[in-house]
């Protein structure tokens, strides 16, 4: 069931047109630098400081509360980070010069090499994710560390674009383009082709290599077997190069992605079980009452901190995949399934991914609320130097919502639990469609209780 | 081809699921029968830590907080009841409050008073924590209700 959006009168124009999208680029361009330099030579106080305020709280609330869950990579189509870099690759802010058929490839500042065969995959983005997980103590209360990082992030972002071509460091670098590509496989939005079979004919494949109407995918995906949301920028050059209008924007049911049996692979997998493990040390960690853990997380170095770097990682590399691993073995014995065990497990960890959305969304729910009135006083004195910008410096603090964000949060939990309840499910069916349901159900069994116990668990400690 | 029985079977099963969650989630939780008392209690905070961190009493208990800041100023903003508390190093500032909102609560810093001044919280239980009870049952029952679905799967296919 899809509903083509890009039927929808003005939609199509503002899609096809990069002037919105460029403007939405600029400003978030804007607030990203404004971060860079709030967080280097700013107020060392990070709840006064516009870096850890408008990155960790605003844009985070954005991001997971909104974003994620409604249009998946959304906010990667906008993004500031590889922007420059992009701008430079290309040699043009707008569009392409309009050089022939490959014009849209692009004659910037680009050597252009391939991405690396071994590192396509996002274990790269794996560890990165969980590198900055580590320090997130740090990184989310000091504001020179978040400056650094952002920094950092640009850096790469450009260096990327120099050397390889495309998005590279979206598509394989970027510790929260992968975070919000495993996710956004349950966002009810979709860029599509309309007629796979009229793509497969059309030569040359200009939504791949571009066109003068636009540049070739900057993810470097074929759109015409696009299946999944996962590696899709949502960027609309596809939209802009296809001289067939062939490729749309449709409305879809949630979790649509989760649907599909093929593509499934251990590197994705792995993310969802890092994803997991993250949240439940970040609810810990941060919402939880013990100051030792805290202050173990935040005292980088110290024997403390490697004490807790150990459990962190032992947590989301071995013990929560290990766990899992015993559930999905249990239910191949219980349904006498003989598919591979390395093939189920994979499989099943797909229904981790409602299960994580709803996690990150009750632990966001929390901290979000709790201190979102810190942004009306860093709005109007980014650095803390005493400035008064929209005459909000001197709002106090208060903490929204607290009557019901623990309603709300057992809401977000009870919802990812049913939804990956259902897709364990589902995946048992495709798993051993000719077992029969009753063997499904055991096959399903152990993985549920799995996600049953994580769910208590975060239920334990977000409304505990 | 689909069993006569399946259809009400499923439905039956569904109804059931969703009375026993009505009850679960809005099924009046019981009330306490401890009388009321006066409790006293010697809260200390420092470094980003509260000690006690956690702390229960019982519904409708006269609760009093005496409140210490070891270190720096450090506040106590109470969730739920919406209730502030500042206090300076040395110096102990005091609050009276009645407990009458059931629940647990989570109190934090409302001063700053470091790097992980956004993080320093606290919990306070008054009497059971009777959403997490209805959130366990709440749980199981959400397993429970992909049940139904495989019963109906099985009996369509049924020949």
């Amino acid at each position: 069931m899809r509903y083509d959006l890009i039927r929808l009168p003005l939609l199509k124009p503002l899609l096809r047109s990069r002037w919105p999208q460029l403007l939405f680029q600029i400003i978030a361009l804007g607030g990203f630098v404004l971060a860079i330099l709030a967080g280097l030579v700013g107020t060392p106080v990070g709840n006064h400081n516009f870096s850890i305020v408008f990155v960790w709280i605003a844009w985070w609330a954005l991001l997971m509360l909104i974003a994620v869950p409604l249009v998946g990579r959304g906010w990667c189509s906008i993004c500031p980070i590889p922007v420059p870099g992009e701008w430079l690759q290309r040699g043009a802010v707008l569009k392409p010069s309009g050089r022939g058929p490959s014009a849209g490839s692009g004659r910037g500042l680009s050597w252009g090499r391939r991405w690396p065969n071994r590192l396509r995959n996002i274990w790269l983005q794996n560890g990165a994710f969980a590198l900055v997980a580590l320090f997130s103590a740090v990184v989310l209360t000091q504001p020179r560390v978040t400056g650094i990082m952002l920094a950092a992030f640009l850096f790469i972002a450009v260096g990327t674009s120099l050397i390889f071509e495309r998005r590279a460091f979206c598509r394989y670098l970027c510790p929260v383009g992968g975070f919000i590509g495993l996710y956004s496989q349950l966002a009810p939005v979709e860029v599509r082709v309309k007629d796979p079979a009229l793509c497969v004919a059309h030569t040359p494949k200009t939504c791949y290599l571009g066109s003068d109407d636009g540049y070739g995918c900057p993810w470097q995906v074929f759109p015409g077997r696009l299946m999944k949301n996962t590696y899709c920028g949502m960027c609309g050059e596809c939209l802009r190069t296809c001289p067939y209008d062939n490729v749309t924007v449709n409305l879809r049911p949630f979790g649509a992605d989760l649907q599909h049996p093929t593509g499934r692979r251990l590197d994705e997998a792995f993310k969802a079980f890092i994803l997991l493990g993250s949240v439940l040390a970040y609810s810990a960690v941060m919402l939880g009452p013990w100051g030792a853990l805290k202050s173990a997380a935040y005292a980088v170095g110290t024997a403390a901190w490697l004490g807790y770097a150990l459990t962190f990682l032992s947590l989301i590399f071995g013990l929560l995949p290990g766990l899992f691993w015993i559930a999905v073995r249990a239910g191949q014995v219980f349904a006498r399934s003989n598919t591979p065990t390395r093939q189920t497990f994979i499989a099943f960890a797909y229904a981790l991914i409602p299960l994580g959305l709803a996690a990150w969304i009750a632990f966001s729910l929390a901290f979000v609320f709790a201190n979102l009135s810190y942004l009306w006083p860093a709005l109007s004195d980014p650095f803390g130097w005493g400035w008064n910008l929209f005459g909000t410096t001197s709002m106090a603090w208060t903490p929204y919502l607290t009557r019901v964000i623990p309603a709300l949060q057992t809401l977000a939990l009870l919802g990812g639990l049913m939804w990956a309840s259902a897709t364990v499910h589902q995946i048992a069916g495709e798993q051993s469609p000719s077992v029969g349901h009753a063997s499904g159900l055991s096959q399903s069994l152990p993985v549920i209780l799995f996600c049953l116990l994580v769910t208590l668990a975060l239920l334990g400690l977000l409304v505990g | 081809m689909i069993s006569p029985h399946v259809l009400p079977s499923t439905l039956h099963a569904r109804l059931a699921l969703a009375l026993a969650a009505l009850a679960v989630a809005f099924f009046p939780a019981p009330t306490s029968l401890a009388a009321p008392t006066d409790r006293h209690i010697h809260l200390e905070a420092s470094r980003f830590a509260y000690v006690p961190a956690v702390i229960a009493v019982s519904p409708g208990d006269r609760v009093t907080i005496e409140f210490e800041a070891a270190d720096v100023v450090h506040g106590l903003y109470l969730d739920g009841y919406r209730l502030n508390l500042i206090a300076e190093p040395g110096q102990t500032a005091r609050l009276t409050f009645v407990a009458d909102r059931p629940g647990t609560f989570r109190f934090r810093c409302s001063v700053t008073c470091g790097p992980l001044h956004p993080f320093m919280i606290g919990k306070l239980s008054v009497g059971p924590n009777w959403l997490l009870y209805r959130a366990i049952g709440l749980s199981f029952l959400s397993v429970i209700a992909g049940l139904p679905l495989i019963k109906r799967q099985a009996l369509r296919d049924t020949p």
